[in-house]
C-alpha cells in the first residue's frame, strides 16, 4: 500500500509530505536512532516518538517511507523544516506504536 | 572511473548538522548508480562516525575516498580518545551523557554499528590525543 492510501484508510495526518505514493513494503517501530538506523529496511512505516532533526537524517539515511509519530508526539520546527527540504513524510496519529502496528499489519 | 574524493568538517555539537555529510554522500552515491546496499553500509558507517564525533569528540574531519572497488572513509577526531575500547565496541555500552540520550542516542550501537556495516575497520585512538576511524566499504 503506498503512503497515500494509509493516510486515507487509518486517518493519519499528514505532517510534512514527501512522496505520498511511495509503497510501504514493511514497518518497523523504535526511538533509539542507533537501533533504528541499524535495523530498519528500505520502504519501512518507521513508528517513533522521536520528533526531532535527528530522525530526519535517520529517515533519509535508511530510506524509510515515511515516519509515524504516535501518540501525537510532537515535531521540532527544525525537524519539521529540514523534512519538507528532504522530501521525508510525516505523519502523526493518536495510536500507540503498538496499536498504530496492529493497524498497519491489517494492510500489509 | 576515477577516484572521488570528498572531505567535511564536522563541527562541535551541532546536532542540527549531524548527519549532513553522510547524507552527502549518500546522495553522491546515488549518483554514481552505486548499489543500494552499499550505499546503505557507508551512510551508516558514516553517520554513526559523525555522530560519535559530535557527542564525544568536539567535532572533526572526514575525507572519503570513492574508487572503483570501495568507499574509503578516514574520521578523525582530536576528542579525549576512547580509554576503553573492548568495552566501546560492545553493543549496549554507551557514555552518553543524559541530554544526548534523550535525543534519542546513546544507544550503545555506534561503533558496533560501524564495524558491522564496514568491511573494513580500524580504529586507533589514544586517551588525551583523539581517535581516527579508517573504514572501507566494498562495492557490491
Amino acid at each position: 500500500m503506498t503512503v497515500k492510501t494509509l493516510c486515507d484508510e487509518l486517518g493519519w495526518t499528514v505532517l510534512t509530505e514527501g512522496d505520498l505514493s511511495r509503497e510501504i513494503t514493511g514497518c518497523y517501530s523504535g526511538d533509539l536512532l542507533s537501533w533504528v538506523m541499524s535495523k530498519a529496511q528500505d520502504g519501512d512505516c518507521w513508528l517513533t516518538v522521536m520528533g526531532n532533526i535527528n530522525a530526519v537524517a535517520v529517515a533519509v539515511l535508511t530510506d524509510c517511507a515515511c515516519i509515524v509519530l504516535t501518540e501525537n508526539a510532537a515535531l521540532d520546527d527544525e525537524a519539521k523544516a529540514r523534512a519538507e527540504q528532504q522530501d521525508v513524510t510525516i505523519l502523526t496519529t493518536a495510536l500507540n506504536a503498538y496499536q498504530a502496528g496492529v493497524a498497519l499489519s491489517k494492510r500489509l | 572511473m576515477e577516484s572521488i574524493k570528498l572531505h567535511y568538517d564536522v563541527s562541535a555539537t551541532d546536532f542540527t548538522r549531524a548527519g549532513a555529510a553522510s547524507g552527502d554522500v549518500k546522495r553522491t552515491l546515488k549518483q554514481l548508480g552505486v548499489s543500494p546496499a552499499t550505499t546503505r553500509n557507508v551512510a551508516v558507517a558514516m553517520y554513526e562516525g559523525e555522530i560519535n564525533m559530535v557527542i564525544h569528540a568536539g567535532g572533526g574531519e572526514i575525507d572519503v575516498e570513492i574508487t572503483e572497488d570501495a568507499i574509503k572513509m578516514v574520521l578523525a577526531d582530536h576528542g579525549p580518545g576512547i580509554e576503553n575500547v573492548e568495552l566501546a565496541m560492545k553493543e549496549g555500552y554507551s557514555t552518553a551523557p543524559d541530554n544526548i540520550r534523550s535525543l534519542g542516542f546513546g544507544a550503545g550501537m555506534g561503533l558496533p554499528n560501524i564495524k558491522k556495516y564496514s568491511d573494513e575497520f580500524q580504529l586507533d585512538t589514544k586517551v588525551g590525543e583523539g581517535t581516527t576511524l579508517t573504514l572501507k566499504v566494498y562495492m557490491k
